[in-house]
């Protein structure tokens, strides 16, 4: 019989070995399922993980790589501050929506003068607007009790339905014949997030995501705001007894992701997305979810789980065009990675014991 | 010599890593009230748990009456007539009586049959309750009734009770104990674990003291000195706490008024509440559990604000300030609750060090944290406090309960509070660190703090307080001299006997 035993101390090795041991068990479980499908499993495996990154393509993938994985870095590291503190802000899609609006908004307000300023401005505009949308739910919990899940989930849809306006509405390019969407600001330089080593798909949106993976490092080690946080997430109630603000952590931590949220899609609509338009969300600010738990909440394993979903984005994509995988499919086994992290995340805090059953 | 009732023989049990009892063997007679004493850890739970069918034993054998006794479950030693009272009561609220009880039953009569019985028998033992009264209305010494008269249905012919008097007032101590020798009376056997020496002396016939899982000593309680019994839980002997002269000084916190609604639904309200505290004094705050004991540390710590005149410190109104202002000022606070209040268990001792000191200690440069004065901190505490621990990096769970208690009471004593509040600052601690915390704690006032000590252990605050009041039902009773009061004058401010009487037998 197998038998759960607490250990004194959560395991420090299970910490760093339980992330790999579920991307091993949803390499093994996935590869049957592809292998249900009638493709072979290894190719299917081979064609996510490996031809992204040293196959005949590399030269193409890898810059797209990092493009992919900046936004969901950055989203994760902001929700990593309020998961950590037990403030659960599940809408950073809606938050990343609306830096993306708040973002073009300003650049486009400039437009068509050139000028220095505008990015920066864009780059604060966009921050803004992430942390406006994500304090609505922050204030409405700490005023009036209600759950930070349910309304930042709900403001999601709010986002998208201003998306949906504005890219039919205020935003839409006047020379664009009536199409949906605002102008693309790939072709307007002052506002244009641009690679800055061309080929490298290193744009500004990169270097934020680094900038943010090191002050939440520092944060969480060095300073007293992220002992306060994880206190509060690990011990409410010596949190207070400590002297902890409750409804001001709330707010920092539900400000602060909204904002990081906020600058990632302002960091995309001006780069590599280009314009404002109905569908130009994709889904980011979920997966950063799952990034930031696959990542441990820790800045660094949120780095390496980023970098990890975007292969398995990309992979998937050459694995649908190439080998004829279902979307549903691929889907599917991005989603098995959180399942089986959550699963085998028990090991961290328990040791496996066979038992014999006790003899009388 | 009569066959005993129940015999164990080289009881062993082994945990990995621990042994939790090594080759225990003694008799319990019919009627005889049997102590079993030891410290925390000392293997007493784990002796019980086999004799009551949730462990099983590696080695040794239990006989009742002469034939083997290995029960594998809980039902099977009740059925052989083994009934528990554990120290947390396992009783739905919500329910009545008769319905808690019935939900123990393994084929409970019909709901009328089980009240008349319920009826009989807490009549018969002077354990009065009405079977068709809600629990949640019912105080903790009534609560504790039901689980007795739950045991005494099943007609039991051993008793185990675990640290029973822990939720009573003295009066209703007295109950207790004539309800148990009633019982003893009629042959039936009591296994009586507490460690408040005084109650073993006055009510049991034998003792059997352990020590690391091993038997020790027994001894006859009526003939042997408290003194003498602690010593031989802790197995060498220690200095009992002394105080070095002192006066009162002038009052530095005042409570006016104090009243905080409850903030929960189970919660209690503090009502009223005045009191002063000079410089150089102990005031001991009595009580039973659950009539505002945390409500009252966390007013004053400040997790939980007042009116703003409600609290005064130094002449200051702090009613309205945070707890790292009142820590600034010099109010400082422990909890009852070691693991998740005072310390978070997944931390680690420097980072727990921090947790309070923060501000006083100046652990921090403008939200900076200086980690390595915070580690010489908390390696401070451990080194004064000779909390036991193999280095500061260990999470704070992995401490045993009166190491960490060391450690949470270092952590207030070493950055010198003028004013120092402590709920239960000895719960479930050993005999020798009790008795170094209390000396800290006297030492304290002698050095010109104050201390507020909250606690429900009496001997306790008779030993080390200068003035006395009780809390009961979140009111504070009158302040008194602690020198000149009487057991029973105690127990008055407790609340008496919350409305229950004495074993009597039926008209």
């Amino acid at each position: 019989m197998i038998q759960l035993e607490k250990r004194p101390q959560p395991s420090r090795l299970w910490t760093f070995l339980t992330p790999m041991l579920a991307v091993v068990i949803t390499m093994i479980v996935g590869g049957a399922l592809f292998a249900a499908l009638g493709k072979n499993p290894v190719e299917a495996i081979r064609t996510i993980f490996w031809d992204p990154l040293f196959g005949e393509f590399a030269f193409y993938y890898r810059p797209q790589l990092l493009v992919k994985a900046a936004p969901l870095i950055l989203i994760a590291i902001g929700l990593s501050l309020g998961f950590k503190a037990g403030i659960w802000n599940i809408g950073a899609e809606g938050q990343y929506i609306m830096g993306a609006l708040a973002g073009a908004g300003v650049g486009l307000a400039f437009y068509p003068l050139e000028a220095a300023y505008i990015f920066p401005l864009m780059v604060i505009a966009g921050a803004l607007g992430g942390w406006a949308w994500g304090m609505i739910p922050g204030l409405l919990k700490t005023r009036f009790g209600t759950n930070e899940i349910l309304v930042s989930l709900m403001l999601v849809y709010v986002a998208e339905q201003l998306l949906a306006k504005m890219a039919l509405g205020l935003l839409r390019n006047p020379d664009g014949r009536g199409f949906p969407g605002s102008r693309n600001l790939q072709q307007y330089p002052s506002a244009h997030n641009a690679e800055i080593i061309a080929g490298t798909g290193i744009h500004w949106g990169v270097v934020a995501a680094l900038i943010a993976v090191i002050f939440a490092y520092i944060l969480f080690t060095r300073h007293l705001l992220g002992y306060q946080i994880r206190l509060a997430g690990q011990a409410p109630k010596a949190a207070r007894f400590a002297g902890v603000n409750p409804a001001r952590l709330t707010l920092v931590c539900l400000g602060l992701s909204g904002a990081l949220a906020g600058l990632a899609g302002m960091f995309e609509v001006s780069g590599p997305a280009g314009q404002i338009n109905i569908d130009f969300n994709v889904g980011y600010g979920f997966t950063a979810i799952i990034v930031a738990f696959l990542g441990r909440l820790h800045p660094v394993g949120i780095l390496l789980a980023g970098l990890l979903l975007a292969l398995t984005f990309i992979g998937g994509e050459n694995a649908e065009s190439n080998l004829g995988l279902p979307a549903a499919a691929i889907q599917m086994f991005q989603g098995m990675l959180l399942f089986f992290l959550l699963a085998v995340d028990v090991l961290t805090n328990f040791r496996l014991r066979w038992k014999t059953a006790e003899v009388v | 010599m009569t066959e005993p009732l129940l015999r164990l023989s080289g009881l062993t049990k082994a945990y990995p890593g621990v042994v939790a009892n090594d080759d225990v063997s003694f008799d319990i007679q019919a009627g005889e009230v049997h102590a079993l004493l030891g410290e925390n850890g000392a293997g007493k739970s784990t002796l019980v748990k086999m004799i009551y069918g949730l462990v099983a034993p590696d080695r040794g054998f239990m006989q009742m009456h002469g034939e083997a006794f290995s029960p594998k479950e809980p039902r099977e030693a009740r059925t052989a007539g083994v009934a528990m009272v554990f120290q947390h009561f396992s009783l739905f609220e919500a329910l009545s009586v008769a319905e808690n009880v019935a939900l123990g039953m393994e084929t409970p009569p019909p709901m009328r049959q089980l009240s008349e019985r319920i009826r009989d028998v807490s009549n018969s033992y002077g354990l009065p309750l009405d079977p068709s009264r809600t629990v949640g209305d019912l105080s903790a010494g009534e609560r504790q009734r039901v689980e007795i008269i739950r045991c005494l249905l099943q007609d039991p012919r051993l008793l185990i009770m675990d640290e029973p008097t822990s939720v009573l007032t003295p009066q209703e101590v007295e109950i207790l104990f004539e309800t148990l020798r009633k019982l003893t009376s009629e042959g039936v056997a009591i296994l009586y674990i507490s460690h408040k020496l005084e109650e073993i002396r006055r009510l049991c016939d034998q003792a059997t003291i352990l020590r690391h899982g091993r038997k020790v000593g027994t001894c006859v309680p009526s003939e042997t000195s408290a003194r003498d019994m602690a010593e031989m839980m802790v197995g060498n002997s220690f200095a009992t706490p002394a105080r070095a002269d002192h006066r009162a000084g002038d009052v530095i916190l005042e409570l006016r008024n104090l009243s905080v609604p409850a903030t929960s639904t189970f919660g209690i309200s503090l009502k009223d509440i005045n009191l002063s505290l000079r410089v150089g004094e102990i005031l001991g705050i009595g009580g039973v559990a659950g009539n505002g004991q945390d409500e009252l540390l966390a007013a004053l710590s400040g997790e939980v604000r007042s009116a703003r005149d409600a609290i005064l410190l130094q002449d200051k109104p702090i009613g309205k300030t945070d707890p790292t202002a009142r820590r600034a000022m010099g109010l400082l606070a422990a909890p009852e609750e070691r693991l998740g209040h005072a310390a978070a268990p997944d931390m680690s001792l420097t980072e727990n060090a921090l947790l309070t000191g923060l501000t006083r200690q100046n652990l921090h440069w403008h939200g900076v944290l200086k980690w390595s004065a915070a580690r010489n901190f908390a390696e401070s505490i451990i080194v004064k406090f000779d909390v036991r621990t193999p280095s500061a990096n260990v999470a704070a769970r992995a401490l045993s309960g009166g190491n960490l208690q060391k450690f949470v009471i270092g952590r207030e004593i070493m950055q010198r509070p003028s004013v120092f509040v402590v709920n239960q600052p000895t719960w479930g601690v050993d005999a020798a660190a009790a008795a170094a915390i209390r000396q800290a704690l006297l030492d304290l006032a002698s050095n010109g703090a104050a201390v507020l000590c909250i606690s429900q252990d009496l001997d306790e605050l008779l030993e080390i307080s200068d003035r006395f009041a009780a809390l009961n039902e979140g009111r504070l009773s009158d302040i008194k001299p602690a020198s000149a009061l009487t057991v029973e004058e105690i127990g008055l401010m407790m609340g008496g006997a919350h409305g229950m009487e004495v074993a009597h037998d039926p008209a």
